[in-house]
């Protein structure tokens, strides 16, 4: 049987992330309450506001249920307020906002600028063998990555400052860009080869 | 400054980088707000963008006159207050405008027809800017012709300002009916649904193809209760544009959440009851026939 893996869907581009693992041969089930997690086998945090997804988990009595099956080690891929939601320490956001802390790393919200600096670059990615096409929209970025953090591409922030931009510790991948606005399925393979 | 993001090679106000922030508001609330205060209580009720303008629709309709652009330290004020995605609006087709609120870093400019039109044949040139813009449409030919000049996000436009839904219904219903009959049309059938749209060829057999715009479309205009926001939904708007339908009601922050959570849950009526209860009073609706002005009558 190919592997059931959630989608959060309280709001954001979740229909992307579907389409790609479909593509790839996976399940996709969207996710917006707690019974929606039974029987997931991994699950992708995607990319929107993290303010208001982060309300809409408590609010759906979601985070708890989430964050338990996170931390007995249900692999997870985050892209942009996703990777926002996972990370052990949230920069500039609200007081109030929780995170997953399932990876060792600090993320500064809007750590590129607003949308006018939003921008999309070929990067090299450690593993892939073509550069892959990265799109950067009000992108969080990486300040503090720790020892067990695998940092597998970065990009320029200003001059002479390269920051990481994909990082994975264990079965949690995360990229401050967004994979499923594009046709490249090469993150979803590596992240769904760990599943 | 802009221009460096991200290194070299890298390159910045690409349809893909424009559309994609629309893409990352679908399911979400855009709350129109006219201070910084008002912003603070709209982010701390889950929206994921805010409208910066200087009076509400409502406010607009009332005051008559002629309605421009926000004083920049407005704006300002508000991008200082919150981390969400700040919109806000430049007359139709005043590119002028468009040119302050885009060196103002807004991260979406709106042409919209609540302003009073600056251009009675022409709108901006959209492709011209580094940042995306959002219009208003009330028909698929309207909307394929916004797309063509450069809009990233198209909103049905209903009527804005009177806390009445049937016009926002009515243009839904409009765009996305004729899109399911341009998947029905054959080839030959197609020249002729762009001749009575009005709209390129290229994107009419697109949309034929395809069966979607080629950008997102969200819903404005009357949206004034959480089931109004689920009944756009449902229709198949992407997200809801709430104007003056939050801060004219009786009791904005528990109002602006409980729209929020209903367009997120907008397929589960069980949840529309429970944030639909005790909200108090919403903002009091006018009569569609009863208007002296119509303001999706604007933009051509």
């Amino acid at each position: 049987m190919s592997p059931l893996v959630g989608v959060l869907a309280l709001q954001g581009a979740s229909g992307e992330h579907a389409d790609a693992l479909r593509k790839l041969g996976a399940r996709a089930q969207e996710v917006r309450i707690p019974k929606d997690l039974a029987s997931i086998d991994a699950i992708i945090l995607p990319g929107g506001e993290s303010t208001t997804i982060s309300m809409l988990l408590e609010s759906s009595e979601t985070f708890e249920p989430l964050s338990e099956l996170l931390a007995q080690g249900l692999p997870a891929f985050g892209t942009c307020a996703g990777m926002i939601m996972l990370s052990n320490e949230v920069l500039d956001g609200r007081s109030d906002q929780r995170s997953f802390n399932r990876i060792d790393i600090s993320v500064r919200r809007n750590a590129f600028g607003r949308q006018i600096a939003s921008f999309e670059k070929e990067i090299d990615v450690l593993g892939l063998e073509d550069p892959f096409p990265a799109v950067f929209i009000r992108a969080p970025g990486v300040e503090v990555a720790g020892p067990a953090v695998e940092v597998l591409a970065t990009v320029e922030l200003d001059k002479g400052n390269e920051i990481p931009v994909l990082c994975r510790q264990n079965n949690v991948l995360v990229s401050s860009f967004h994979p499923e606005l594009t046709n490249d399925l090469r993150l979803h393979q590596m992240f769904l080869n760990e599943v | 400054m802009a221009e460096n993001t991200g290194g070299s090679n890298s390159q910045i106000g690409t349809v893909r980088v424009k559309r994609g922030l629309a893409d990352m508001l679908r399911g979400g609330v855009i709350m129109d707000v006219v201070t910084a205060d008002e912003a603070k209580i709209a982010e701390d009720s889950g929206a994921v963008a805010v409208m910066a303008l200087e009076r509400v629709p409502a406010d607009i309709r009332r005051d008559g006159g002629v309605a421009r652009m926000s004083d920049p330290s407005m704006i300002e004020g508000i991008q200082a207050a919150v981390t969400i995605p700040v919109m806000a609006k430049a007359r139709i087709g005043h590119f002028a405008e468009a040119q302050v609120l885009e060196s103002l870093g807004v991260d979406y400019v709106d042409e919209s027809e609540v302003l009073t039109p600056a251009d009675e044949a022409h709108h901006i040139d959209k492709w011209a800017f580094t940042v995306p813009f959002v219009c208003g449409a009330t028909n698929l030919g309207e909307a394929l012709r916004r797309i063509s000049e450069g809009a990233c996000l198209i909103r049905s436009k209903g009527e804005a300002g009177t806390g009445n839904i049937v016009e926002a219904v009515r243009h839904l219903r409009s765009i996305l009916g004729d899109i399911g009959k341009l998947t029905q049309a054959d080839s030959a059938e197609l020249f002729d649904w762009a001749k009575r749209l009005q709209a390129p060829l290229g994107l009419v057999q697109e949309v034929a193809e395809t069966a979607a715009l080629p950008v997102p479309m969200f819903c404005a205009g009357g949206i004034a209760t959480p089931a109004d926001a689920s009944l756009v939904m449902q229709l198949g708007a992407q997200a809801v544009f709430v104007g003056s339908g939050i801060f004219k009601s009786e009791d904005p922050a528990p109002r602006a959440k409980a729209i929020v959570e209903a367009t997120t849950h907008y397929r589960d009526p069980s949840m529309v009851a429970k944030v639909s209860r005790g909200l108090g009073d919403a903002m009091p609706g006018l009569e569609i026939g009863e208007l002296e002005t119509k303001l999706a009558e604007r933009g051509w």
